[in-house]
């Protein structure tokens, strides 16, 4: 049974009610197991697309899910009910920040907290490079990517447009 | 110094398209654009804002909202919100006709596989900005090294890292 745009938009709305940091296995279990909207190979298929794609994972893959059953009205529904609790909840701490950020013990909770957040990131990238590690051209080429963006401050654009396709040229070339 | 609604439907329009890999690829152009270029906010009040928005649930994005919101109220929120996510949606609502066509090819591997090393180095590079502003003291240093290590050592909810960086700040000794 295909969702309706109002059980697409409920379905999104909890999920974006779940997980931080991170709503990719909240989104398995909702669509493959509970939902059963997606079987487990679909879900696969469709994430190896999202993940080709600009933008976040589980936001692409809201728009495709919504777009497969109910065309672009589920498309917008699936989106909608994404972001709206993440949108109050964001603009609700931002309004608490903004209240309070004169008072000095909730300036060092709001430094402690961001110096927490930069901390998962500083995680995360560790996370992502550490699998390059044995592969010297990849590895360089992340390396020459953080130091434009990083240190020389090169707009992403330019960076772009030459990083990208250098590598995806050098990884075609050491396949042949 | 105000922020234009057409000025954040630009920026964030770009970074939709250029978002290869999520959201969090996209950081350091985000905050060289807000801070260096467009001079709308400090890098620490950048920082502020990013840690922030770690704490709410959901995707990773929701920064985009609270940015929008600081700079412009309702309508920057919602505005920098749909430049975010409307570009990237479109795109995925058009790549999923052709999927069928194309996800088989040695061209889109080739391109998933040689953005890697380019996602990781745009990660890497958003951590070091973040990072190098939030420790702005031994104290934040360690929270951030901290943070860091038990994100990689450990599965603790990322969500008890924010909340004890919270904490440690709240404690006020050495957090600026």
């Amino acid at each position: 049974m295909a969702p309706t745009t109002g059980a697409l938009f409920r379905g999104f709305l909890s999920l974006g009610l779940m997980g931080f940091g991170g709503v990719l296995p909240f989104a398995r279990r909702m669509l493959v197991e509970e939902r059963r909207w997606l079987g487990a190979a679909e879900f696969a298929d469709l994430l190896g697309l999202c993940q080709f794609l600009p933008g976040g994972n589980v936001i692409n893959l809201s728009v495709a899910v919504g777009l497969r059953f109910r065309g672009v009205a589920g498309a917008v529904a699936a989106l909608a009910g994404l972001l709206a609790a993440p949108s109050v909840v964001v603009v609700l701490l931002g309004a608490v920040y903004d209240r309070f950020a004169d008072d000095p013990v909730v300036r060092h909770a709001f430094a402690g907290l961001a110096a927490a957040a930069a901390g998962l990131l500083v995680g995360l990238a560790v996370k992502l490079a550490w699998p390059l590690r044995r592969q010297p051209v990849p590895a360089g080429l992340a390396v020459l990517c953080f130091l434009a963006v990083a240190v020389f401050r090169v707009p992403l654009l330019p960076a772009l447009l030459v990083l990208a396709p250098f590598s995806v040229l050098l990884r075609r070339w050491s396949r042949t | 110094m105000t922020a234009p609604l057409l000025g954040l439907a630009l920026l964030f329009g770009e970074l939709s398209v250029l978002a290869f890999g999520g959201g969090n690829s996209v950081l350091p152009e985000m905050q060289r654009r807000m801070v260096e270029v467009h001079g709308w906010m400090t890098a620490a009040q950048f920082n502020a804002l990013f840690g922030l928005a770690q704490a709410a649930p959901g995707p990773n994005m929701m920064v985009v909202t609270l940015l929008g919101w600081r700079l412009a109220g309702f309508w920057g929120a919602l505005v920098a919100t749909v430049a975010m996510f409307a570009p990237s949606s479109l795109i995925t609502g058009i790549a999923l006709r052709a999927w069928d066509r194309f996800r088989d090819t040695p061209w889109r591997r080739a391109v998933q596989a040689g953005l890697v090393p380019v996602t990781a180095g745009l990660v890497a590079a958003g951590a070091a900005l973040i990072a190098s502003t939030a420790a702005g003291t031994p104290a934040l240093a360690g929270v951030v090294a901290a943070a860091a290590v038990l994100s990689i050592a450990t599965k603790l909810h990322p969500l008890w890292l924010l909340g004890l960086g919270a904490a440690s700040g709240l404690s006020g000794m050495g957090f600026g």
